[in-house]
């Protein structure tokens, strides 16, 4: 994970042309991706073109179901809301170079913590006292277990990557283990589930929206990661070791500190979504949680490049395929896996214009001088 | 799936929204010129020969209604995605009818559905509607698998020679234990010392522990196994290998078992499908509560394999008729596997506790928690 | 020993038979994969892809066998289009793994749908105890072919690793890119193969749980077995010896919950499940060492910086 490393501006002429120069180099940021999707999207019309259906109608499908009202945007956003803060779970860490795949496991561990901690409560917290110390409850519990992670790869040298999917799995033992014994309400007869915080808990949505605050919450921790790691002494160390640990080590900076801290604020965050899971959707932990909203954010962070702010874009853009995926299906015919497959496309189109950077000379305007 | 089927399936769509906007009546009634719309959203794949298949080919029979236009979405997960499909059934392909088979999918998802959309009829594929606590345009509809597994274990204890039966269960869940224990039931008919060996796998649908669990199942005694998970294929196929006699769950499996099949639990949803599609031709509401089993034709045994002796035909085939006439399979007083009486006195096949059931009957080895 | 504990033991050795093969070579491709200094994380998404065409293969063809090669075929392609994005610079192995396994997937998904329904001729199994007369026995010991072309494979393996030149090339590719630079080897010619193959054995993996273990194909058929043996890679620190060992441990671990449960032990079987991912956790912290490169880890890793 070098992606971070910021260029050395090159030595600007004059003001203007300096910021000339500075748009053409931010410029790269959305062009580049948006000529991916756009390949993206051309492979996926030869493919669908190959098996004789019309791309024309896919892609206008995807719009409508996706875009194109105002009922197909709050379906879009729905979807989206889990997806930031999942893949913030991913794109934190990575700032210091850490591949994390667990936010899966921390998500559903946080949703049932945040479940578990009502239980005594109801009816004697009122709702927004519930509702703060349930998400507490749920991030608390995320930062544990990534943090668990990243606590492993400092003292142990364990692979973060491979440990945190393994929690991953671990969590969902964990958390069916206490829905479908000790913890659960005999109540929740054929779906096992723990107790409901009940409707006059539940949070509610952004007036006027069937949008949950989940979506908002998402986009504001967004912005304050951004913020953080981008224009504060901790990000920038965060950086430094992401780059080179041996230098930051060099440098003295706390880089066991640092990469616990990433790991918890990560985590954090995948619990965080399964608080909204639980206090927006379910009302309780049940098996629902585990609904791969984790590994989707994985997908989301590698595409926005672990960038906070870009991530927000990227989970609408995967909330608008998923969303536009039913459609597809029950018009065109096509199984539920194109959904799936127009991600890979997408992905691995994406990830492969990372080798552009830096070297369309374009975008590279000061540097022919 | 021709080209040709496609645009003529897109060219009804564009009437069938068209027809929506202008209908009337509880369900808007049927003419020629606005089909109705029946949205089904399935848990799994349709072709999974289990619990999705069997409501799949129940909807093939609503298909066959002329006017009545179905849409459907497979692999739909239990999470705002079902709240999201039905929306966008309803908003998209003006769905007049949702039917909802999954049992995760009624609450909250259905429930908050059908109070935002007053004018759409909801039906959910398990008995949990009340007309007390839901919006009167929901509905459940089930049909009572357990009468088939009981007639089941009738047949299994007239040919099983080693007495022990073995059944490859998701969850210890009222529902699958309820099938468990009429397996049972049915076999101690014949042969009192039978037994019935109950693995749990702990998720609906995990192939390689499914054949794990057959095998151990098998390797303790069992000349008979049974499954009650969303795909019985692998459970099926692999007891056949081994030359163990099978049940079968869900859908028709005997087509997987030419050797070792006696016969097997199947839904009929056809018979419920068909009647929602009277009543939509007659310009009828559709019954908000509709329940039964082999009384009114919802279940039934499939045709008998290979395996099943004249001896257990004719038993089952009795079975079958005194069942349809109200005989009750909780008959009498009946203890638990730990000795505690958990159903005093005879049971009606209808009679609310047994939708409860939180205990394997004395006789089967295993442990719900 | 009682009999239920017998019972017990044979289901292990059985399920360690049974279930190990799709670890073995997964472990075996992402084995050579890493050892030539990449890590495909991907190999979920082959082993996934691998199973789909194997069993269209063996329906359309009737032949298993022919099912096999195209599995090997797949994910030879699969792998080696990781190979290819790889050696573009800047682009991260990892990442790319993760976009394929969602490719793959997807791409199984899409097209095996026709397939999960109708029944493929599946590999057969050699009885190598029946003699025994004993049932349980003989059936815990019907083996597939492919368990033993894993094993030589391993065996193979570890002994090309450590004497034929191709192992050396490989080697020091994986430890050292200049310096295999400076022997005048073609890094990224060499990693493309590398990856290329290791795919080409997940996807045999892959055809091993469509055609002979499960046995049949459809869409939740590997819950995350390819994953799994990304991480018994790991475990078996870059041995391919070690990784067969591994497997086989992995595959006794997962048969001990459906086993205890036969003999009436029904405690916490969620954790019985989740033993080989408990498992494999304690013994990565157990063996993990701090800023100390593990023994037998190739230096150019992206996991090991």
């Amino acid at each position: 994970m070098t992606a971070t490393a910021e260029r050395p501006a090159a030595a600007a002429p004059s003001a203007a042309d300096d910021l000339s120069d500075r748009l053409r180099r931010a410029s790269e940021y959305f062009a580049i991706p948006l000529l991916a999707l756009v390949v993206s999207a051309l492979l996926f019309s030869a493919f669908l073109l190959a098996l004789g259906r019309s791309p024309v109608e896919f892609f206008d499908l995807m719009w409508r179901g996706g875009f194109g009202s105002a009922f197909s945007w709050q379906n879009t956003l729905q979807r989206a809301a889990p997806l930031v803060l999942t893949a913030l779970c991913v794109a934190i860490p990575a700032r210091i170079g850490l591949v994390i795949i667990g936010g899966e496991g921390a998500l559903v561990l946080g949703g049932f913590a945040a479940a578990v901690i009502a239980v005594p409560l109801l009816g004697v917290a009122p709702a927004p006292v519930l509702l703060a110390i349930m998400a507490l409850a749920a991030m608390a519990m995320g930062a544990l277990w990534i943090g668990l992670a990243g606590a492993l790869r400092h003292s142990r040298g364990v692979n973060e990557t491979i440990s945190s999917l393994l929690l991953t799995y671990i969590a969902i033992a964990v958390m069916y283990f206490f829905v479908e014994g000790a913890l659960r309400d005999p109540r929740s007869l054929n779906k096992p589930a723990t107790v409901p915080i009940g409707a006059e808990n539940m949070l509610g949505t952004i007036p006027g929206t069937d949008i949950h605050w989940g979506l908002a919450t998402g986009a504001a921790a967004a912005v304050l990661l951004q913020v953080l790691m981008s224009r504060t002494t901790f990000g920038f160390a965060a950086r430094i070791t992401g780059g080179n640990p041996r230098a930051a080590r060099a440098q003295g900076l706390p880089v066991g500190t640092l990469t616990i801290a990433c790991a918890m604020i990560a985590g954090a965050c995948a619990g965080l979504a399964g608080f909204f899971e639980v206090a927006t959707v379910h009302g309780s932990a049940n098996g629902s949680l585990v609904a791969g909203y984790g590994f989707t954010g994985i997908l989301v962070s590698f595409l926005a490049r672990h960038t906070p702010l870009a991530v927000i874009p990227v989970a609408v853009l995967f909330g608008g395929i998923a969303a536009a995926g039913g459609l597809v299906q029950r018009r065109m015919g096509l199984p539920d896996a194109t959904v799936l497959l127009l991600q890979g496309f997408i992905f691995v189109v994406l990830l492969a214009s990372e080798t552009l950077y830096g070297r369309l000379a374009w975008f590279r305007g000061g540097d022919r001088a | 799936m021709t080209d040709n089927l496609i645009s003529r399936r897109t060219l009804l769509q564009g009437t069938a929204a068209a027809g929506a906007l202008a209908a009337t009546g509880p369900l808007g009634g049927l003419n020629a010129q606005a089909p109705l719309t029946v949205g089904i959203l399935y848990v799994g794949p349709r072709d999974d020969f289990g619990y999705s298949q069997a409501h799949a080919v129940g909807a093939a029979e609503l298909k066959k209604v002329p006017g009545v236009k179905v849409v459907e979405e497979e692999n739909v997960p239990e999470t705002i995605a079902v709240q999201r499909s039905m929306e966008s059934m309803i908003n998209l392909d003006g769905a007049k009818l949702i039917i909802a088979t999954s049992f995760g999918y009624f609450d909250p998802h259905m429930l908050a559905m059908a109070a935002k959309y007053p004018k759409v009829e909801f039906r959910h594929a398990v008995g949990l509607w009340d007309k007390d606590k839901h919006p009167q345009n929901a509905g459940s509809y089930f049909g009572y698998l357990d009468q088939a597994h009981y007639v089941n274990g009738i047949a299994a204890g007239l040919v099983t020679k080693s007495k022990k039966i073995g059944f490859v269960a998701a969850k210890p869940i009222p529902s699958v234990l309820r099938n468990i224990n009429a397996v049972l039931l049915g076999a101690r008919k014949n042969a009192p010392d039978a037994t019935v060996q109950v693995v749990f796998t702990g998720d609906w649908s995990v192939p390689v522990r499914e054949a794990e669990a057959t095998n151990a199942l098998i390797g303790s005694g069992c000349d008979i196994v049974t499954c009650h998970v969303d795909s019985p294929k692998v459970v099926i196929e692999t007891a056949e290998r081994r030359g163990v006699m099978t049940l079968g769950h869900n859908a028709s499996q005997a087509s997987l078992a030419p050797k070792g099949f006696i016969t097997g639990a199947e839904y009929k949803w056809s018979t419920i499908y068909k009647g929602f599609a009277d009543n939509l031709a007659k310009n009828q509401k559709l019954p908000n509560w509709v329940r039964g089993g082999y009384d009114l034709d919802f279940v039934q045994n499939t045709a008998y394999g290979a395996a099943a002796t004249d001896g257990a035909r004719r038993a089952a085939d009795a079975a079958i008729a005194e069942i349809k006439k109200g005989a009750p399979i909780f008959a009498g007083t009946i203890k638990d596997n730990k000795g505690n009486v958990v159903i005093p006195a005879t049971l009606d096949n209808y009679a609310p506790p047994l939708e409860g059931m939180n205990y394997l009957v004395e006789g089967v080895v295993g442990s719900t928690t | 020993m009682s009999a239920e504990l017998l019972t017990v033991l044979f289901a292990m050795i059985g399920g360690a038979i049974r279930v190990s093969t799709p670890f073995l070579f997964v472990s075996l491709g992402e084995c050579l994969t890493e050892k030539a200094g990449r890590i495909n994380l991907g190999l979920e998404g082959t082993l996934v892809l691998g199973a789909m065409v194997a069993y269209m293969t063996s329906y359309e063809t009737g032949s298993p066998w022919a099912g096999v090669a195209a599995a090997a075929a797949a994910g030879f392609l699969l792998g080696g289009l990781h190979g290819a994005l790889c050696s573009l610079p800047k682009v991260n192995d990892v990442a790319v793994g993760i976009a394929l396994m969602t490719f793959g997937t997807g791409v199984a998904f899409f097209f095996g749908k026709p397939y999960i329904q109708p029944a493929a001729p599946r590999l057969p199994g050699i009885p190598l105890a029946d003699w025994t007369g004993s049932p349980a026995l003989a059936d815990a010991l019907k083996v597939n072919p492919l368990f033993f072309v894993g094993i030589v494979l391993a065996f193979a393996m570890a002994w090309a690793f450590r004497n034929t030149r191709v192992g050396l090339v490989v080697r020091t590719t994986g430890d050292s890119a200049p310096a295999a630079r400076a022997m005048g080897i073609s890094v990224d010619g060499v990693r493309l193969l590398a990856t290329a193959a290791g795919g080409a054995l997940a996807g045999i993996g892959g055809s091993f749980l469509s055609l002979y273990y499960p046995g049949s194909w459809n869409e939740a058929l590997s819950s995350g077995q390819g994953l799994m043996a990304v991480a018994l890679v790991i475990f078996a620190r870059w041995d391919p010896v070690r990784c067969f060992v591994a497997a086989l441990l992995f595959g006794a671990a997962g048969a001990i919950g459906p086993a205890l449960q036969s003999i009436n032990i029904t405690q916490g079987y969620y954790f019985f499940n989740a033993a080989p991912y408990i498992l494999t956790l304690l013994i990565m912290v157990s063996s993990g060492r701090v800023r100390h490169a593990q023994h037998g880890m190739p230096g150019e890793l992206s996991v090991s910086k």
